[in-house]
């Protein structure tokens, strides 16, 4: 494991989210990823009891599929962005954006910054479709072979953990199964209809050990959060959840790109594994202190390396807690509470930032996890990522 | 598509880092990096050495030898019209014996023969008149 950094994420409960905003979540907007992304920030804006002119930040991360910061900011009409950035990046950002929009503040380029992600990613630039189809650079050695797109890069990691710890497609299943009992309570979620065990295993084989549902959708939308600090947010309309910590990073060789995996260590553990001691540090909890997780499921399989990497029980242990019923929304650490990546919707990750606030705040509805105190958030699947914990 | 014959896959573009293993494809030669400095190996290529930063770099012809690290089989062809003929097809993580891991095909044997650790030897496919791949069969 990489050495734990001389100070972790050091800004614990001095800064908090305040407003959260989304679009509908559709397979077709009929609009522009500047609409969807001018609409989810408003509605954060608007959420925190605030007006564009309140804003002086903005924030968002993108494959250049996104309306950039400067656009929205102008759509908006927010007069003086002293923060406007766009990280060409993945869902590995997903919380990035949220601990540079704290840092931002605590360095006094800016007071209140809104942070999100915006896509047509079923109408328009489809991520499951697979890089730029040229084999340059680091595709080069990958897509003349045919390994392409997100699943296949996925599922050699799957392969390989199976190799290591053995996985049944049960075991898959069972996350798939769980997120879309979870999705059918969320109101939000593209996907409600019941899926069974069997309905899993007769799904579609796409690439080996994956079938279709273990593949998250694609989808047209837009989620935004507002951050400022804590002082200011004492006095606003929501209750505020706090960012008690966080961290990015990945071990080493991350690659030359977010597909890239070549020289990655050992494919049966991704970045979270790397980066647990400076998350829990940086919020002064430990994995048991959790009350609901939203952890990032581009495919079933992120889940497992995540619940592993980050302490929630041992390394190849994550299928057997599974089906103990421990992720369940009644289980010793409800995941997924919307429905995450796989049935709720693919804003890229930052929708599991809006459902953990949703938790916090008790705004959750019938997928309520009851006395919901502490959050964790993650972001990303391979060599990088990031993550969160929130309390309200 | 311009015609049938056209080659539809993606081929790969040679940049200053990776033009001599391409060229050593061509030859029929599998050409990895070797650090003069601390001798280790390195795939993909680089301008310098990923264990030590040493830019003492030059090429050295990998055995052919490898095994299976990990492997995927890909039955939805995307896009589809380009792999609508190849699927089933295997792409595998291969680990030569020289260390370093290399994506390819495994081709000369079906799909579900693949394990872990099976022993794998490379083969060269010529896919258009300048590019010739390096895949991997059954040793």
């Amino acid at each position: 494991m990489a050495t734990a950094r001389r100070s972790a994420y050091a800004l614990k409960d001095k800064y908090a989210i305040v407003g959260i905003g989304t679009t509908d979540y559709s397979a077709n907007s009929g609009r522009t990823v500047r609409a969807l992304a001018i609409e989810a920030t408003a509605n954060a804006i608007a959420d925190a009891g605030l007006k564009p002119a309140d804003v002086d930040g903005i924030v968002s991360y993108n494959f250049n599929d996104s309306a950039p910061a400067i656009a929205v900011a102008t759509g908006l009409d927010i007069p003086n962005a002293g923060y406007a950035v766009d990280f060409l990046a993945g869902g590995n950002a997903a919380n990035l954006i949220v601990l540079s929009a704290a840092a931002a503040i605590e360095a006094g380029l800016a007071d209140v910054v809104v942070c999100y992600r915006a896509m047509n990613g079923r109408s328009g630039f489809r991520l499951g479709g697979g890089r730029e189809f040229r084999a340059l650079g680091p595709t080069q050695f990958t897509a003349p072979f045919g390994w392409i797109t997100y699943p296949q890069a996925m599922a050699m990691w799957c392969r390989r953990y199976q190799v290591e710890y053995g996985l049944t497609p049960e075991q898959l299943g069972n996350v798939a199964v769980t997120l879309r009992e979870n999705a059918s309570l969320n109101p939000r979620a593209m996907q409600r209809k019941p899926m069974s065990m069997e309905d899993y295993l007769a799904s579609r084989p796409i690439v080996d050990p994956f079938r279709m549902y273990d593949i998250c959708l694609e989808t047209d939308g837009a989620c935004a959060v507002v951050v400022t600090s804590a002082e200011r947010a004492r006095d606003m309309q929501q209750k505020p959840v706090y960012i008690m910590g966080g961290a990015y990073g990945g071990g080493p060789q991350q690659g030359d790109d977010l597909f890239d995996c070549i020289r990655w260590p050992d494919h049966s553990k991704n970045y979270s594994h790397y980066i647990a001691d400076d998350l829990w540090r940086s919020a002064g909890v430990t994995a048991g202190d959790v009350d609901v997780a939203e952890i990032y499921d581009c495919f079933t399989y992120s889940i497992l390396m995540q619940l592993e990497g980050l302490g929630f029980c041992g390394l190849g242990e994550a299928g057997g807690f599974i089906a103990d019923g421990h992720i369940r929304r009644d289980g010793k650490l409800p995941v997924n509470t919307h429905g995450g990546l796989l049935s709720e919707g693919y804003i890229h990750g930052f929708n599991h930032v809006i459902e953990a606030v949703e938790q916090l705040r008790g705004q959750s509805g019938p997928r309520q996890v009851p006395d919901a105190e502490i959050a964790l958030t993650t972001a990303g699947a391979m060599t990088c990522g990031s993550a969160m914990i929130l309390r309200r | 598509m311009s015609s049938p014959e056209a080659y539809a896959k993606p081929v790969p573009v040679p940049d200053p880092d990776s033009a001599p293993f391409w060229a050593g494809c061509r030859e029929g030669r599998l050409l990895i990096q070797h650090c003069d400095d601390c001798s280790s190996h390195q795939f993909p290529p680089s301008n310098v050495c990923a264990q030590c930063g040493s830019g003492r770099l030059g090429w050295h012809q990998a055995s052919g030898a490898g095994k299976v690290f990990s492997w995927i089989v890909v039955r939805h062809p995307v896009p589809k019209p380009v792999y609508a003929e190849d699927v089933p097809y295997v792409v595998a993580l291969v680990e030569l014996a020289e260390g370093v891991r290399m994506p390819s095909n495994i081709v000369g044997c079906a799909p579900e023969a693949v394990v872990a650790d099976m022993p794998l030897k490379v083969t060269f496919r010529q896919v258009s008149d300048e590019v010739v791949l390096p895949l991997f069969e059954p040793a």
